[in-house]
């Protein structure tokens, strides 16, 4: 017989020895898949959201810079773009205008931008999409705000932004800058930030410390640290899940455990007539990888597939609220289907590898012994 | 038909399914995604936009990259941070770092 054809008689007899016990290793089977899937979407969703927030950022503003005030965020005043500007490497000093307003109706905060070239007229706006569903009081069709002085303005809402952008726009309303000042009561020549662009890349750490020495009181934040909050927000965010579901993983593995490492009598007595009837250790062993093989990886096939299915195409239902972040104004969007293999080869080898060897143990310790002793102990 | 038989069938239909979701759907989706993207960056080039739109309720939430360096305590002195996306959010590098407060990065 050959080494493959004998392999498969092996393969044979250790499936129908665990359709044998069909209701036993069926439930096994299904929490160790269960446990798979939980990991595998908390693995796939975090990688996605990672990839897509690099992605979308890269072309945020390469150097903010933000005037501090007793320690808190203040205006910066345009004076301060001017010197900014004059610091040799930087191309363009961009003040900008933007900040938060609350909707007491909605019960919910916008990000409100003004701009200074802003293609609409003043008493206009553009609405980012969820932004346009959630505000609800409007008069003749047009967005009320509650200016500084306490009187309302409206504007007219002329574009809404759109829905494939959510990512990043879903809470924005857009606006000229005249009636940003307006609304907000924020002076002329005052702006939120700067946004600034170094000719060369290589120079921004040069160009972050002039602007510091010649402004104490900012603090620049680089586009590589807007990135890497992000990382480490994501990178956080999927080991709160997992710690949540690691009570859930650990009963798992005690069960598994058990079931690998302690044999029923049933199996021993099984093990004692398969030695007596002329089986070798190594083919007791042999059948029992087989068996742990058979049952990590179907389990592992399963819960992968259902955890990709589940976040990719499901849009990650079971915990995508806990993920991406809680809210009044709820923001959904969708995922790119982005798969790290090295984490996934890294799940196959923690789920299946082990599960494999663990089972071969205790068939080892059965097999060594007299079938005699084995089958007069069970 | 052999249990092996059977059971080589099963894993290897399971492994082409997972092979074919790993490679092709991301093929298949490529172009609604790469328009999505292209809409996206359009955007945060033009806007200046700096942070993703996760949470909306507080402004260290909304705009994480850009949030006062003592957040989350800072809507008023002693403020517990509420939100519960707050839980969330990892604290700032500076209280996680090794060497302890003073010693890390102070970026939240």
């Amino acid at each position: 017989m050959s080494s493959f054809e004998r392999q498969r008689a092996f393969l044979d007899y250790t499936l129908a020895s665990l359709v044998r016990r069909k209701a036993k290793n069926g439930a096994l089977v299904l929490a160790y898949a269960l446990v798979v899937f939980l990991i595998a979407s908390v693995m796939f969703f975090s990688r996605a959201l990672r990839t897509e927030g690099q992605a979308v950022l890269a072309g945020a503003p390469e150097l903010v810079v933000q005037r501090m005030l007793a320690g808190r965020f203040d205006t910066i005043p345009a004076s301060y773009a001017v010197s900014i500007g004059k610091i040799r490497g930087v191309s363009q000093v961009e003040p900008r205008l933007w900040g938060y307003y609350f909707n007491r109706a909605v019960g919910a905060t916008f990000t409100v931008l003004g701009l200074p070239d802003f293609a609409h007229a003043d008493n206009e706006i553009v609405a980012g999409p969820a932004a346009a569903k959630a505000w609800t009081n409007l008069q003749e069709g047009r967005y009320l705000f509650r200016t500084f002085k306490g009187d309302s303005a409206g504007f007219t809402p002329v574009q809404v932004l759109p829905e494939e952008t959510r990512l990043v726009s879903a809470d924005l309303i857009i606006m000229s800058e005249t009636a940003f000042r307006q609304v907000f009561g924020l002076p002329e020549g005052q702006y939120t930030d700067l946004a600034v662009n170094v000719r060369n890349p290589q120079e921004m750490q040069t160009v972050t410390e002039k602007i510091q020495r010649e402004h104490p009181d900012t603090r620049p934040i680089q586009r590589e640290e807007i990135l890497r909050t992000y990382e480490s927000v994501f990178e956080w965010r999927g080991g709160m899940v997992i710690v949540v579901f690691t009570g859930a993983a650990l009963a798992f593995f005690i069960f598994a455990w058990d079931k690998a490492t302690g044999l029923s009598a049933e199996e021993r007595h099984e093990i004692g007539i398969l030695k007596a009837l002329g089986w070798d250790t190594s083919d007791v062993l042999v059948m029992k990888f087989w068996e742990g093989l058979a049952i990590s990886l179907t389990s592992f096939l399963l819960g992968t597939i259902a955890a990709y299915a589940h976040v990719f195409l499901a849009d990650a239902g079971l915990f995508a609220q806990a993920l991406k972040g809680w809210s009044v104004l709820y923001v959904d969007f969708p995922l790119s289907p982005v798969v790290s293999l090295t984490e996934l080869l890294a799940l196959f080898f923690l789920s299946v590898v082990p599960y494999t060897f663990i089972t071969v143990i205790p068939a080892w310790r059965a097999a060594i012994t007299d079938p005699d002793t084995v089958m007069r102990a069970s | 038909m052999r249990p092996s038989d059977a059971f080589l069938a099963v894993t290897g239909g399971l492994g082409f399914i997972l092979a074919g979701l790993l490679a092709g759907y991301p093929l298949a989706e490529a172009g609604r995604r790469d328009a999505r993207l292209a809409l996206e960056s359009q955007l945060v080039a033009e806007l200046g936009l700096t942070d993703l739109c996760l949470s909306t309720e507080a402004r260290y939430t909304r705009h994480l990259s850009q949030a006062d360096l003592f957040s989350a305590f800072q809507d008023h002195p002693r403020s517990l941070e509420h939100f519960p996306s707050g839980a969330l959010l990892p604290p700032p590098g500076i209280l996680t770092s090794r060497g302890g407060p003073g010693g890390g990065e102070d970026r939240p």
